[in-house]
């Protein structure tokens, strides 16, 4: 008897905790290095784009809200789910980046750690970022990191998984929230990602996960009135500068693209504390 | 029976001001490649203090280019004897703190107790505070080896004129950068005064320079393609230009722009001490402050007492003579900033709010406004959503926390806020939710070279003072 047909997965966004379709209607064909077709993926719009950051404000509150401890056992739990899905994540790398097996394995192992590595940093950042300043005076005097808010994350765009999950794990586990443009190229597994992000009590709206043309998205999100911060690491020569400046319109926190970056090597601390606001509180001490 | 003041003036004969100013390039005083020059007044007098180089293009470029040549050896000088260098300044600045606080209240009109008592304290304790970084960078949690990043270009306003130069100079130096520093056009005279003291420190020529001129000089200086970081405080407007400037470029920036602080007071509260609070955060120095209070959320059941007692104590201010040692309101600074007070309290009561302000004598000459308040004020109205940076109070008034929160929070600013309540649990409550840089609770503008200051979303991004003062110089 032959094998029974599978049944292929509709790739859909992610926006809010749901799984749409993008309001426009749209999908683009996503094929793997050979030119081979894998997936029709949503073609996600502008007003899609919106959505998900009205979906991300939202979700700020509970989050950023949300102990540190607790924030750290919700990415690691979504760490569980990823590998879990091992053998899905392997197939869609290698097929996405061009990798052969074995190096595609070895990616998404890493990106399990990496899921780990961060999900620890979630209540330790703020002793690493903050502490108490002896002022010249009578004062507690106390600075401690708050997350920025909401963060809009251009995934880099040749590394569709490891890379992905370097971006997005920071932003999260210091309290932001995101919305995320996946690798234009290879977005699968960032929607496969989507997935697992939302079996690992992720609240709906903290991540938002878009495909589509990064251009295209990534000009309304930089210009969003009620976006925080853009982390431009996809996004390339022109493009970059182009966003950059729409960002100052509400002077967005900016991070530039570096295309020296090796997301295969031990990150530093420089992605956790590049999207949070230092608070610096005064009270007087006395009897 | 009224007891009257005696003036008391501080002699003014302590400061000997030039009648001429040059540009501070590679150590030495020189006039502008054009030749130049603006004037310098007196905002309480409207007296002529002094003409000053103003710098273009070519002299922005000069200026660059020696501070890149002083790179070299500053950057790699060990930090123990750039901390030296540090110290001796901040020295000569305790030394001289006299001199350039009356200088200050000169150029600036700010009272004398406040240049005496705030600002020079200030500045002394930055330069030492960042001296002492200077050889424990690698201990300031930046990783094993922070480097600096190269030439860094700073831009600084006109309200804490010494103390704006302190904030950018002492950290880039201590970090090994070299400086071009552009002081505000209407406050220029400190910082050539300072320049005369990184002479005497011995500081080698090139590691600051200080260019005056206008904000035709401070965008030549952003612009230019020598600068690896730009470090701006001022308004919120110039601040988007110059993020749009630097885009695109390998150049740092930090930013410390206006703000609408929110000052709530609680029905539980120590009311007299958070009147004082009140008064201390709007009209310390003129409100010229980009941190001040100038939204005052009270409480409903204490909106009554607290505006009786805040009457009450506006009445007690002195406004006039920045140099009497009794002044407490000094000068507006510029006729063009009186204009801009004026515009805005106009709209205030056009939309409806209520004006209120003590009777006062103001000074026949120099720009002066008195203090004010407005009640009836909505969250609508201008005089709540813009700075006015003045001495200008709008009052609006709340029933729960959650209320203070959201009207707090309702601003495109962040860069502080203040609370005052006995409860010490509500306090840390609302310390939590307020989306603010620098929140004083029980105080108000409250300073220190140790805390970091600076705010959120368009309030800037990056910290000044503290060890977060360090990082924005750093490349790590």
């Amino acid at each position: 008897m032959s094998e029974p047909l599978p049944v292929l997965k509709t790739y859909k966004l992610f926006v809010g905790g749901a799984f749409p379709r993008s309001e426009s209607g749209r999908v683009y064909e996503v094929t793997d290095a050979k030119g081979q077709w894998l997936a029709n993926a949503p073609l996600a719009s502008r007003k899609d784009a919106r959505d998900a950051v009205v979906a991300a404000r939202k979700a700020f509150p509970r989050w950023s809200g949300a102990t540190a401890y607790n924030r750290g056992q919700v990415l690691y739990r979504v760490a569980e789910m990823v590998q879990g899905r091992r053998e899905q994540f392997r197939a869609e790398v290698a097929a996405g980046d061009g990798l052969s097996k074995s190096k595609a394995a070895a990616v998404v192992d890493a990106a399990i750690d990496r899921l780990v590595w961060y999900a620890g940093w979630s209540d330790k950042v703020a002793q690493v970022a903050g502490g108490a300043n002896p002022v010249a005076g009578p004062y507690f005097n106390l600075s401690t990191p708050e997350p920025t808010g909401v963060v809009a994350v251009l995934a880099p765009g040749g590394s569709s998984l490891l890379g992905l999950v370097s971006v997005l794990a920071p932003v999260l586990t210091t309290g932001n929230v995101a919305v995320v443009v996946a690798s234009e190229r290879a977005p699968l597994p960032a929607l496969s990602l989507a997935e697992a992000l939302a079996t690992s009590d992720v609240p709906g709206g903290v991540v938002n996960v878009l495909s589509g043309t990064t251009a295209e998205l990534a000009r309304p999100l930089a210009a969003h009135q009620d976006v925080n911060a853009i982390d431009l690491t996809g996004a390339e020569g022109e493009l970059a500068t182009e966003l950059e400046v729409l960002a100052a319109e509400n002077l967005k926190r900016v991070r530039r693209p570096d295309p020296a970056e090796d997301f295969a090597s031990a990150p530093g601390t420089d992605r956790l504390l590049g999207f949070l606001e230092t608070k610096t509180v005064w009270h007087p001490t006395g009897v | 029976m009224t007891f009257d003041y005696a003036p008391a003036p501080e002699s003014r004969a302590i400061v000997d001001i030039p009648a001429s100013h040059g540009l501070f390039v590679d150590g030495r005083f020189r006039p502008a490649a054009d030749e130049a020059v603006f004037k310098t007044v007196s905002p309480a007098s409207e007296e002529v203090l002094s003409e000053v180089a103003n710098a273009g293009a070519e002299d922005v470029d000069a200026a660059v280019r020696s501070a890149r040549k002083a790179y070299e050896s500053w950057s790699a000088l060990p930090g123990s004897e750039r901390a030296k260098y540090l110290f001796r300044i901040a020295r000569l600045v305790q030394e001289r703190a006299r001199e350039l606080a009356v200088l200050e209240s000169l150029d600036n009109g700010k009272p004398i107790r406040e240049s005496r008592d705030a600002d020079l304290p200030l500045v002394a304790a930055h330069f030492f505070y960042y001296a002492g970084w200077a050889d424990k960078l690698e201990h300031a949690g930046f990783g094993p080896a922070p480097r600096p990043l190269g030439v860094a270009g700073g831009v600084i306003p006109w309200n804490f004129p010494l103390l704006m130069l302190a904030w950018k100079v002492a950290p880039a130096l201590a970090t090994g950068n070299t400086m071009v520093l552009k002081p505000a056009e209407t406050t220029p005279l400190t910082a050539l005064a300072f320049a005369r003291i990184c002479q005497q420190a011995g500081l080698p020529p090139g590691v600051l320079n200080i260019l005056t001129g206008d904000g035709a000089t401070g965008a030549a200086l952003v612009a230019h393609p020598g600068i690896d970081k730009v470090a701006f405080t001022g308004s919120t407007e110039v601040g988007k230009a110059i993020a749009r400037t630097v885009a695109g470029t390998h150049k740092r920036l930090t930013l410390e722009l206006g703000g609408k602080a929110a000052h709530i007071v609680f029905e539980d509260a120590a009311l007299d001490q958070a009147v004082e609070g009140i008064v201390q955060g709007i009209f310390f120095n003129q409100g010229h402050v980009c941190c001040a209070g100038s939204r005052l959320l009270v409480q409903e059941s204490v909106a009554d007492e607290v505006l009786a007692a805040l009457k009450a104590r506006m009445s007690t201010l002195r406004v006039g003579d920045p140099l009497d040692k009794n002044t407490d309101v000094g000068a507006i600074n510029s006729a063009e900033q009186l204009a801009r007070i004026r515009e805005l309290t106009e709209a205030g009561e056009a939309e409806g709010a209520e004006r209120w302000a003590p009777e006062c004598e103001l000074p026949s000459t120099g720009y002066w406004f008195r203090p004010t308040l407005f009640t009836g004020v909505t969250q609508a109205h201008r005089i709540a959503r813009e700075e006015i940076f003045g001495p200008v109070l709008s009052v609006l008034t709340f029933r729960t926390p959650q209320e203070a929160v959201e009207k707090a929070n309702n601003t495109p600013y962040g860069l502080s806020a203040g609370i005052w309540t006995e409860k010490g649990s509500r306090s840390l409550w609302m310390a939590n939710r307020l989306r603010a840089g620098v929140i004083w609770s029980n105080t108000f503008n409250k300073f220190d070279a140790t805390s970091p200051f600076g705010g959120y979303q368009e309030s800037g991004y990056g910290r000044e003072g503290g060890r977060h003062g360090l990082g924005v110089y750093l490349d790590v």
